[in-house]
């Protein structure tokens, strides 16, 4: 190999210029400032007081703020397979499209996510909350045919039943169930982009060729088709995983606030608590617990 | 070639250098300008930071017109949020709305201006009981714009009696028959003022013992609440979501205004009282111009206008014969004496801040 020469150097250090100085402004500098604050103390007014302490790290373990973290763990992992067996098919079926198609099905994916997330999350409002469009189907259309069922046949008890269920509206506004829902919508193309892309390169002619081998197709998606195709699903998983573990908007507009999550906890220490140290330090474990998480599962995906 | 490319960049990057400095050095010569001249001068813009469809627009026009100062208008949604942008450095804003509560840790932090009193003179036609603050005795800080209360908002055509009582949200009795059609504020000190009212406690106790109680208390409570909101609580009771709120009541009395089943109420237990106050940041571009607006605001007509549009009470005496005949005879605004001696400020609690808000996570991660 030739050996550099100094201008050669010189232009790779202007190249990366641009890179280095946007990771040290936007995310080095921050990154110990949250860090520095997070060994500080409140002051009674929500100061920071420099008394170097580790009290901040130790009251995260707190039984109350480890319950928030397991339920915030629950429900990003809950997104994430929820994203996982609902993208990969979607990706599979835009990837074995015809290359002219798949363009086109790609931006139906994308045309959503044009409108503004607050917007996309109130609109979930709309359908889940009790006078919601959900609940209008169900209080009304629904609730009307069992009504006439129940009069039509008096005998089965089961419409009756039924219409006397469907008369009261579904309880969706304010579970954890519709911060999933939430979290779900605002994080699929995540999952289904870096899908895609795997599916895409799959060459499938190795697929024939398991099949020449007398593997049936069950056997030979989940001996072919899965491994090569898993470094996508694993970078999609994590796409999803990490923004959900932090979500707190969602949780605040879809859970009426009822459910805390651990992104909320974070939140309020800067806003209303005012505990700047602790809401550093809370970051500065959940950034931890994701870099392991991370790693952990780039490690089982390249096995 | 290369060379030549490189040369350019240099050259292009020295430039937008020069430039910056060029910019910044300009806008350091502005700012001396108006100090350095004895005769105070307006600037030419005012920025006003404030809550949102908190002022008549048209009192906006009214200002530029006469003084010739562009008022510039950014709005946020709660008292820590803009505690949290003027905490983060200099924010550009020559006049702030923080509630009384954030007026006394804004003191304590040394983010506000003390005010001209001179250039003031219009503070004569304050009340005599809003000009001795609480929070910031002898207004060496702030001037009282708007205040009001924090009660219970409601449905009056679904529900059979007035909820005059803190009991319709917390008695189990009264409020099950309402179960997930109630709201309460999402705001840590209101949430638990409500609850120590209803205990017979100050608003402000500082003491472990009042809190626990307050807290197990909204833990009971949450079987049968809707959301802590306190953004659309307004909106969700206008929708048929929800038949009673715990909210402040010019939201309520906005909704009121489109929606006539809507009302709202102060409790019998009492109630928290806040008041809204104009400020002047320490970093604020000009205090003078922020004064003379501030002034302006004290003019009877113009905080008339301000309590007509907002459907807040205005603690301008003067103002008082200007405002609306259906705004002064509603005792949920200006309510009668003795509902006005069971009303109690927000003070900052210090030392138990973190309690309270351990509680309140404590509340809001019960349950599922």
């Amino acid at each position: 190999m030739k050996p550099r020469s100094r201008r050669d150097t010189w232009r790779l250090l202007v190249l990366i210029a641009p890179s280095l100085f946007w990771l040290l402004i936007f995310f080095l500098v921050p990154l110990v400032m949250v860090l520095v604050i997070s060994f500080g103390q409140r002051g009674t007014y929500g100061g920071i007081v420099w008394d170097f302490t580790l009290s901040n790290y130790a009251r995260f373990f707190d039984p109350l703020y480890l319950r928030i973290f397991g339920r915030t763990a629950g429900i990003a992992l809950a997104t994430t397979v929820i994203c996982l067996v609902g993208g990969y098919p979607m990706a599979y079926f835009i990837a074995t499209r015809p290359p002219r198609w798949r363009n086109t099905l790609l931006l139906l994916l994308m045309i959503p996510f044009w409108t503004n997330f607050l917007i996309r999350t109130y609109a979930w409002l709309l359908i889940l909350r009790d006078q919601g469009l959900v609940n209008m189907v169900w209080t009304g259309a629904v609730h009307n045919l069992f009504l006439h069922l129940a009069t039509a046949y008096p005998a089965a008890t089961l419409f009756s039943s039924l219409a006397g269920l469907t008369s009261v509206p579904l309880e969706l506004f304010g579970t954890n169930g519709a911060i999933i829902v939430g979290l779900v919508y605002a994080w699929l193309p995540d999952m289904v982009l870096p899908c895609y892309a795997a599916i895409e390169r799959l060459d499938f002619s190795l697929v024939e060729a398991a099949q020449d081998l007398y593997a049936n197709r069950v056997k030979s998606f989940l001996r072919v088709v899965l491994p090569l195709t898993m470094p996508g699903l694993v970078a999609g998983s994590v796409l999803v995983f990490i923004p959900a573990l932090g979500a707190y908007v969602t949780p605040d507009l879809l859970g009426g606030a009822k459910s805390i999550m651990i992104g909320n906890v974070i939140y309020s220490q800067f806003m209303s608590a005012r505990d700047y140290p602790f809401g550093s330090a809370i970051s500065f474990v959940l950034m931890a617990i994701m870099l392991i998480a991370t790693l952990i599962y780039f490690r089982l995906g390249s096995d | 070639m290369e060379k030549r490319l490189t040369g350019y960049l240099c050259v292009s990057l020295l430039a937008l250098l020069a430039l910056v400095v060029l910019v910044a050095c300009g806008g350091a010569d502005d700012g001396d300008a108006g100090g350095d001249s004895g005769e105070p001068e307006l600037a030419s813009e005012l920025h006003l930071y404030n809550w949102s469809e908190y002022i008549d627009p048209e009192v906006l026009t009214m200002f530029e017109d006469e003084f010739g100062v562009h008022v510039i208008e950014d709005t946020f949604a709660n008292n820590e949020e803009l505690l949290a942008k003027l905490q983060a450095g200099a924010s550009g804003y020559d006049v702030i709305v923080p509630s009384d509560y954030m007026v006394t840790t804004m003191i304590t932090s040394g983010l506000l201006a003390e005010l001209n009193h001179d250039n003031l003179p219009n503070l004569v036609n304050l009340d005599p009981l809003f000009a001795d603050p609480p929070y910031d005795p002898g207004m060496v800080y702030c001037v009282p714009y708007l205040w009001g209360t924090t009660g219970i908002g409601y449905n009056a055509d679904a529900l059979d009696q007035v909820p005059d009582s803190w009991a319709y949200l917390f008695d189990p009795e009264l409020a099950a028959p309402y179960a997930g059609q109630i709201t309460m504020l999402n705001d840590e000190r209101e949430a638990f003022a409500a609850a120590l009212k209803y205990l017979g406690y100050s608003v402000n106790s500082t003491v472990e013992e009042e809190l626990m109680q307050a807290r197990d208390l909204l833990i009971q409570q949450k079987a049968w609440i809707y959301a802590y909101d306190a953004e659309q609580y307004e909106d969700l009771l206008s929708a048929d979501e929800t038949l009673l709120a715990h909210g402040w009541s010019g939201d309520v009395f906005m909704v009121a205004e489109e929606d006539e089943r809507i009302w709202y109420v102060i409790p019998q237990e009492g109630a928290v009282i806040w008041a809204d106050n104009l400020c002047i940041p320490r970093s604020a571009p000009s205090q003078y111009t922020a004064e003379v607006f501030i002034n302006f605001l004290l003019r009877p007509d113009v905080a008339a206008m301000n309590s007509n549009f907002t459907w807040y009470a205005s603690p301008n005496a003067e103002a008082t014969e200007l405002i609306d005949a259906e705004i002064l005879a509603e005792p949920a605004i200006y309510p009668p004496p003795e509902v006005m001696e069971q009303l109690e400020w927000l003070e900052d609690v210090g030392e138990a801040a973190p309690l309270y808000s351990r509680f309140w996570t404590e509340v809001r991660a019960a349950g599922p």
